[in-house]
């Protein structure tokens, strides 16, 4: 697989559903709709694959998330 | 009260003073919360490039929540990544809460605040709630009830807090959306 590494952001009960979108916005450059879509993911499911990529780049990801104050973990993708 | 834009686009926060003051007490706590812990063993080099040989996943829930894991089934590469970022990511939170500390001096009733400003308010607005989330025992339940505490409850004021901090900080989102 080429992209064997993904991102998940994990709910909590804290952070504002709006920040969340705004941060998938502004780091990921994910359009409106896809941002919200994750968020609804991640708010109703618990969780959301939100980008993957080799470990190296996930790492980098869920440093950005963890910067924002985001819950995120990555690992390989199976 | 809160974040605007103004008819010329400039993101503005407007605060009383006695905000101000909970502001800045805020403020000083998170310094001393995010601060990294000073030991004399640590190498000074490895700390200048950010790596952190001592650190480990906090016991403190709020800061176990600030500093989280990176990987959820492998300690090892957890510790790992958490050597690598976690002092970085201190250094960010302290930034940020410098900088809000740096706003707060300024005088007037109406602050007006760079885009670089605006990113440090929105990052120290989630930290705090977040840490003092976490103390109080927010959860997706508990809304109604923290707002119904008897105001001799400890968590009545943090609470109060909490709410306010949760408005600042969404009034300050809304003025950084961006337009598409």
């Amino acid at each position: 697989m080429d992209h064997p590494w993904i991102t998940i952001v994990w709910n909590d009960p804290i952070n504002l559903m709006s920040y969340v979108t705004y941060v998938f916005m502004t780091y990921f450059k994910y359009d409106r709709a896809k941002a919200e879509s994750l968020m609804l993911d991640v708010h109703e499911k618990g969780r959301a694959v939100v980008s993957n990529g080799t470990r190296e780049e996930m790492e980098r990801d869920v440093t950005a998330m963890h910067s924002y104050g985001l819950w995120a973990t990555l690992q390989k993708d199976e | 009260m809160g974040f605007d834009r103004t008819a010329t686009d400039r993101l503005v926060l407007r605060l009383e003073s006695v905000e101000r003051g909970v502001l800045l007490s805020l403020v000083e706590q998170m310094l001393l919360f995010v601060a990294p812990a000073e030991s004399p063993a640590a190498d000074p080099l490895a700390a200048m490039v950010g790596i952190d040989e001592e650190a480990v996943r906090p016991e403190d829930p709020a800061l176990a929540r600030l500093f989280p894991d990176a990987y959820l089934d492998d300690d090892e590469a957890a510790g790992d990544f958490r050597r690598f970022t976690e002092r970085s990511l201190r250094e960010i939170k302290l930034a940020h809460a410098r900088s809000v500390e740096a706003t707060l001096q300024r005088s007037g009733e109406k602050l007006v605040l760079s885009e670089d400003e605006a990113l440090a308010w929105l990052g120290f607005l989630n930290d705090t709630r977040l840490a003092l989330g976490i103390r109080i025992g927010v959860t997706e339940d508990s809304h109604e009830e923290l707002a119904a505490l008897d105001e001799e409850d400890p968590r009545a004021g943090s609470f109060q807090v909490y709410d306010w901090l949760t408005y600042l900080q969404d009034s300050l989102v809304q003025s950084l959306m961006p337009n598409h």
